[in-house]
């Protein structure tokens, strides 16, 4: 079977995020002055053919792990569809 | 002088840009630069490795992070692993790193710009493969070029490589002075290079293949590379 899954890979906490501090700054420039904490990350959508949804699961974790991220600077989730509301 | 001619590899990766910058100035340091490619599983038995600057993969998902996968880095994995040298330039840092041959990782620049100029970095060891022959505390004038050189690296990493004196460069003033002004990318501790703990694998943002010909500007970029020939004959 198909499983349709995401994987969203964020900076780690406390690590400068420089994009999301950018995107911060020219927020107020719209009118927008009341945003902070704005922090960018990725979001990678995959169609995994596995057993089950528990087993393509555990494969995006795998595959995040050793190539989506970079453990040293960034975590990840894996989503599946329902989890990702559609 | 260099008696024999140590040969110098230089891994060619789609998108790699001072790969004929390296090899050249291999060349005119005295060694002999040997052209690699990337898909090949072949390191033409040479002496030393160069993975040089550029945008292998396009940057694509993260700086470094495609070209670890290369068939050729099988074979450079395995030749570090037997004590042969390895040295990582810009682009070739970034996939050290990627590839778990050296700590830490390098993210965006604090000030979010492409950085391309002159810098000056302090040597922090004469324990590595790039600083054989070189002072601790001696300044080199350097170029670099990068949008992704700010250093970073796990509490326990960055203990053991300051703790380890790991650190081979780091940027600073023109009397090797380190603060906020001279840390060109905002890199942890001014980190600008570093090595692994055997000293035979080594990384670094600056480019000293761009500084080696006193006919087109400073020539920090010799003693390193008159220390990587020395190293690689070392071996031979």
């Amino acid at each position: 079977m198909k499983f349709q899954l995401q994987v969203v890979v964020s900076l780690k906490p406390g690590l400068l995020d420089p994009q999301g501090k950018a995107i911060e700054g020219s927020l107020p420039a719209m009118g927008w002055a009341n945003v902070s904490s704005v922090r960018v990350g990725k979001r990678v959508e995959l169609t995994v053919d596995a057993e089950s949804e528990e087993a393509a699961r555990e494969q995006a974790e795998e595959m995040a792990r050793r190539l989506l991220s970079n453990p040293v600077i960034e975590d990840f989730r894996v989503l599946t569809a329902e989890q990702v509301g559609r | 002088m260099i008696a024999g001619k140590p040969r110098v590899g230089v891994v060619t990766f789609p998108g790699s840009l001072d790969d004929r910058d390296a090899l050249r100035a291999v060349a005119l340091m005295g060694g002999d630069g040997v052209p690699l490619w990337h898909a090949d599983r072949d390191i033409r038995g040479v002496d030393a490795v160069i993975l040089p600057g550029g945008f292998s993969y396009g940057d694509y998902l993260r700086t470094g992070a495609l070209a670890r996968f290369a068939p050729i880095m099988d074979e450079i994995r395995a030749f570090a692993d037997r004590g042969g040298p390895v040295v990582g330039i810009c682009n070739g840092f970034q996939i050290l790193c990627e590839a778990g041959l050296l700590p830490g990782a390098l993210i965006r620049n604090r000030q979010l710009r492409f950085v391309c100029r002159f810098v000056d970095v302090r040597v922090e060891t004469s324990l590595s493969l790039l600083t054989e022959g070189l002072v601790p505390g001696e300044v080199l004038r350097i170029p670099v070029k990068h949008g992704e050189g700010q250093f970073v690296a796990r509490p326990d990493d960055l203990d053991r490589i300051e703790a380890e004196g790991l650190v081979t460069f780091r940027y600073c003033g023109p009397g090797g002075e380190l603060d906020y002004e001279h840390n060109v990318n905002g890199s942890t501790g001014s980190i600008a290079g570093i090595r692994n703990p055997q000293g035979n694998v080594a990384g670094l943002m600056p480019h000293p293949e761009h500084a080696v010909d006193p006919d087109v500007g400073p020539t920090g970029g010799q003693p390193l590379f008159a220390s990587l020939l020395a190293f690689a004959l070392a071996r031979v």
